[in-house]
């Protein structure tokens, strides 16, 4: 097969599942294994670890006998020695061929193009370059105002850049979209902060190695420090051209995807077939089973070229389109527009079957309409409610509709049938789970809705995590509130109320949108007290009477007779009510007036134990080596390092760890947060245990050797979990939901540089993290302890 | 009845209440934004919680103890649905100033 790509590998996994005595080798050019094109645009906006692509590693090729050849690209096809050529030098012979090379950006005829800073946007080196290129403040242009031209535009925007988008024609994505929803589509792209120039073609790039304008046919010139071109793709179609394979646009197929010469085959974007070629992966997946079936000799249906939806993946602007999208004689159209709201609706009918729809700023019934489409659907019952669902009665109804062999996410090639296997046959009950194991919803997501009706209908313990919103104020999942306020860029919680909530918020959110901008900007966000808990605004725990108590740190629980001393004289000071040992190994001022706080802390020259708030708590230890007599690890000195890397610093709940020096576990290790279990010559890492509201017994997540290497183990997971966890969620409810198998795969299991990325967002937290109770000498926070008396007199 | 200067608007930061003692009988003062101030009983009516430390949420506050919610315009509980309320009381900003306008037969003078 020449191309590893998205196409071609797909075809693979379907070879796999047939019987076959098939020995395969694999060319590609690119230097990575097979990978989610589709997701590059979310790398490029940040929202997606560019490591986190791979769709099939290295191991799978190892695993399945196939031969991998990658950086290797093919230079020709000798048809008659039944060979082809590689760039390496290397000469390789063939039964059967697979052409399965994609398509390349098309590259106008712009004069200066090759420059440096100029870039096309196909591959993941391209968007590696684009990353690196990327400064805030860059002035960015995007040539080309398509799908790919967009994303780019908003990716390179998001990462700090000054964005204008240049279209040749008057509208944008003017291959899916009429004039009017491309009028608003243009209005929302605007409003994002980009500038659109339509109705433009550029001349040439100036500048010496490095572009430093584009110059328009009209005269017209434009500063860039970065150009971007996605002005179309054309097949890769060259190779077979220049074999003498019957080629138009693209290299021509049959409906068995076999090419003018029958030993040759070809699939993917490459392709023509009845005069069409493709640029979205879901008609693909269907030429890979066809082609699967055709090369394994087994009974197939030929392939029928079926409409794709095309999808922006611009977080916070819904656009969608599928099949016809303008209007023409014999089709009826249904239409809605709310004009100030930019929400535009368009169905194209014929026949009483739907034929086209573009949807822009509201494409939730896109799964819906994408049912019609596959089912080929007689709409003729439901004329009077087209573009408003009726209630449904029966809420598995749509999921019925949709038959077993059908293809339900498009961009991955996942089928019902496989979906509900994986549901029965591996547990699968939440929508992180069904992409996990089955890659369904990992593309652009507009299957989004069909897989979680389906896990609804199936699965008999489903779990709505995808669809948990906050509250009814800002009705998302914390996930995707993570995604907006990323994406978006919103820095306070009134942000993020304000444009996406209803601009109050209540009791539930504020405190749980306090914590996401929080960790999404590792803490370099607008701090908003007014969306606080009252204890997180005094740093202290309010009781049952209006006063406050008072822990300050101590950190594994070791204190000295200086601090106690200290503690002491505060006690007697300000009258505090009680002193109390606390179930965490430190000490509980109970009792005390509000406006006294900022005092005691001062007096205690202490830092905050942050027993009042969402935040890490304590390490409780044992004495370990430094006393017991059985003890075979440092518990005191390994807990109170755990404390210090980790204080200061919120999580989604409280987070409380302990160390023991041997398996007896005298500090309760196996029953906290995260634990460090001290073993003969090495640690277990334990997490998600808990002795509260339930017993839980902690998870092992890995065993090392080394005391910094369990710290690490901890602090990864410790990141992860901020990261990752619905705000309430304490720990062992957050990996029960994930699977051990999961976190130990996106943490201690994880490719280095995910690793290091979550150590790194750690560590930028942590440098922004203080003292909670140093704002005593922060002037504007002063106010909280006040209590106002009347300045005039009373009559 | 009497109007009384308290202090400067300055003080009440937005979206937030503070408490203001007068003669030790403790209102909840709270700044709603649009130039909108509210003044009620720091006295939550479940178990008298401290109102001024509640969460605002538009118009109401919710109390940090356990969590009802008192509409300030009126002065009515409406979380949970029960028939209770706070004393609540006429509140004006002159230069800057926040004044307070107490009952004259409240029992406080
Ligand atoms: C002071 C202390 C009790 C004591 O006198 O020892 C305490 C006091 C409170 N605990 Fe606790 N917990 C204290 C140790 C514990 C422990 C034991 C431990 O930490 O090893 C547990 C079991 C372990 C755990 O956290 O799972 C514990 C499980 C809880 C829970 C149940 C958590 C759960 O999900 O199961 C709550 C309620 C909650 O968090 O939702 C809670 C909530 C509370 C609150 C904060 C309730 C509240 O919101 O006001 C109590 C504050 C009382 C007050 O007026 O100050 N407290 N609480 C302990 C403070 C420890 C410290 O130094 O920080
Ligand atoms: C940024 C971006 C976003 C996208 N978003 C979407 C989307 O939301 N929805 C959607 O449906 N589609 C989307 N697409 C399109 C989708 O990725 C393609 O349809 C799909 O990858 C096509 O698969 P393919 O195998 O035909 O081509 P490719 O995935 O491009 O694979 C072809 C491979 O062959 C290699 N190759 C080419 N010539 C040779 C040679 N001579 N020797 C060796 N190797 C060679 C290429 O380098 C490439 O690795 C997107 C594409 C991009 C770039
Ligand atoms: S167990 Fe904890 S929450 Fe319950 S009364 Fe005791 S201190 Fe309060
Ligand atoms: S005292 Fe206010 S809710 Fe209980």
């Amino acid at each position: 097969m020449i191309g590893n790509g998205m196409a071609g590998v797909a075809c693979l996994e379907n070879i796999l599942k047939l019987p076959n005595d098939l020995d395969i080798t694999v060319f590609g050019d690119e230097t990575y294994p097979n990978y989610n094109r589709i997701m590059l645009s979310s790398v490029l906006a940040g929202e997606r670890e560019a490591d986190n692509l791979t769709i099939n590693g290295i191991d799978w090729y190892q695993k399945n006998r196939i031969g991998l050849r990658l950086g290797v690209r093919i230079t020709a096809i000798d048809r008659k020695k039944r060979i082809i050529r590689g760039d390496d030098g290397s000469v390789t012979e063939y039964d059967k061929l697979i052409i399965a090379t994609g398509s390349s950006p098309v590259i106008p005829a712009i004069e200066g193009i090759g420059k440096s800073n100029v870039f096309t946007f196909r591959t993941l080196d391209d968007t590696r370059g684009m990353i690196a290129a990327a400064r805030e403040g860059a002035r960015a242009v995007v040539i080309g105002g398509g799908i790919l031209g967009l994303e780019a535009a908003r990716g390179l925007q998001l990462r700090g850049c000054e964005v204008t988008v240049v279209q040749l024609k008057d509208s944008l994505m003017n291959r899916q979209l009429d004039a009017t929803a491309s009028g608003h589509l243009r209005d929302k792209i605007e409003q994002l902060g980009i500038q659109v120039l339509a109705g433009r073609t550029a001349a040439a790039i100036q500048g010496d190695n490095t572009a430093t304008a584009l110059t328009f046919t009209n005269g017209e010139v434009i500063p860039a420090d970065i150009i971007i071109i996605a002005a179309g793709i054309q097949p890769n179609a060259w190779l077979g051209r220049d074999a003498g394979l019957a080629c138009n646009r693209g290299i021509i197929v049959n409906g068995h995807m076999q090419t003018s010469d029958p030993r040759i085959y070809a699939l993917g974007e490459c392709t023509e077939f009845n005069g069409e070629t493709w640029g979205l992966i879901a008609p693909l997946h269907e030429q890979g089973r066809v082609l699967a079936a055709v090369i394994t000799g087994h009974p197939t249906e030929p392939f029928q070229s079926s409409a794709a939806a095309a999808k922006l993946k611009i977080t916070g602007l819904d656009v969608f389109s599928a099949g016809e999208y303008l209007e023409s004689e014999g089709t009826g159209v249904v239409k809605y527009e709310d004009a100030p709201l930019g929400i535009y609706k368009k169905l194209l009918i014929r026949n009483n079957r739907l034929v086209g729809v573009v949807l822009v700023g509201d494409d939730s019934d896109s799964s819906r309409y994408m049912n019609w489409f596959r089912n080929n659907t007689d709409l003729l019952v439901r004329r009077k409610n087209l573009l408003f669902p009726e209630p449904v009665s029966d809420r598995g109804e749509v999921v019925a509709e949709i038959a077993d062999a059908e293809t339900v996410c498009g961009c991955l090639g996942v089928t019902k049938a496989q979906i509900i296997q994986a549901i029965h046959e591996k547990g699968v009950n939440s929508l992180v789970r069904l992409k996990e194991t089955t890659r369904a919803s990992t593309g652009c997501g507009s299957c989004t809705g069909t897989c979680q009706s389906l896990l609804k209908a199936v699965a008999p313990d489903f779990e709505a995590d995808g669809n948990r919103v906050l509250c009814q104020c800002v009705p998302y999942s914390d996930d995707h509130l993570r995604g907006m306020i990323r994406t978006q860029r919103l820095r306070s919680v009134q942000e993020v109320l304000d444009i996406y909530g209803d601009g109050q918020g209540c009791e539930v959110c504020k405190p749980a949108l306090s914590y996401l901008v929080d960790v999404v900007w590792a803490g370099d966000h607008n701090e908003d007290p007014s969306a606080r808990f009252i204890n997180d605004r005094v740093h202290a725990n309010i009781q049952k009477d209006g006063t406050f108590s008072v822990i300050p740190r101590i950190r594994g629980g070791v204190t000295s007779p200086v601090q106690l001393r200290k503690i002491a004289e505060v006690a007697e000071k300000y009258n505090v009510r009680m002193v109390k040992i606390t179930g965490s190994q430190r000490i509980d001022l109970l009792g005390v007036q509000k406006q006294d706080l900022p005092k005691i802390w001062e007096d205690l020259g202490m830092p905050s134990g942050q027993a009042y708030t969402k935040g890490v708590r304590m390490v409780k230890t044992c004495v370990g080596t430094q006393f017991c007599r059985f003890g075979v690890k440092d518990a005191i000195a390994a807990g109170i390092e755990l404390e210090k890397r980790f204080e200061n610093l919120y999580t989604p709940h409280k987070t409380k760890m302990a160390v023991a020096g041997c398996p007896r576990n005298c500090s309760e290790a196996t029953v906290k947060d995260i634990g460090l279990v001290g073993q003969e010559g090495s640690w277990q890492v334990v997490v998600g245990g808990a002795a509260g509201k339930s017993v839980r017994k902690a998870d092992l997540l890995v065993t090392v050797v080394s005391t910094e290497e369990a710290l690490e183990a901890a602090a990864l997971f410790f990141q992860y979990y901020r990261e990752n966890a619905n705000y309430l969620e304490r720990s062992y409810d957050f990996v029960q939901r994930l699977g051990m198998e999961k976190i130990r795969k996106d943490t201690v299991y994880a490719q280095p540089p995910v690793r290091k990325g979550l150590l790194q967002r750690l560590q930028k937290a942590k440098m922004l993290a203080k003292d909670a109770w140093l704002d005593r000498y922060d002037k504007s926070h002063r106010g909280q302890f006040v209590q106002i008396e009347p300045a005039g007199r009373l009559q | 009845m009497s109007w009384v200067r308290i202090t400067g608007t300055a003080s009440f930061p937005l979206r937030q209440g503070r408490k203001v003692v007068i003669q030790e009988h403790e209102l909840a003062v709270f700044n709603l934004g649009n130039g909108k101030y509210a003044a009620v009983d720091n006295a939550c009516p479940h178990r008298g919680g401290p109102l001024c430390d509640g969460i605002v949420t538009g118009d109401t506050v919710v109390c940090p103890l356990h969590g009802w919610k008192t509409d300030l315009e009126t002065g009515h509980v409406v979380k949970p649905d029960i028939c209770v309320r706070t004393l609540r009381y006429e509140v004006q900003v002159e230069d800057g100033m926040l004044s307070i306008k107490l009952p004259a037969a409240a029992s406080l003078y």
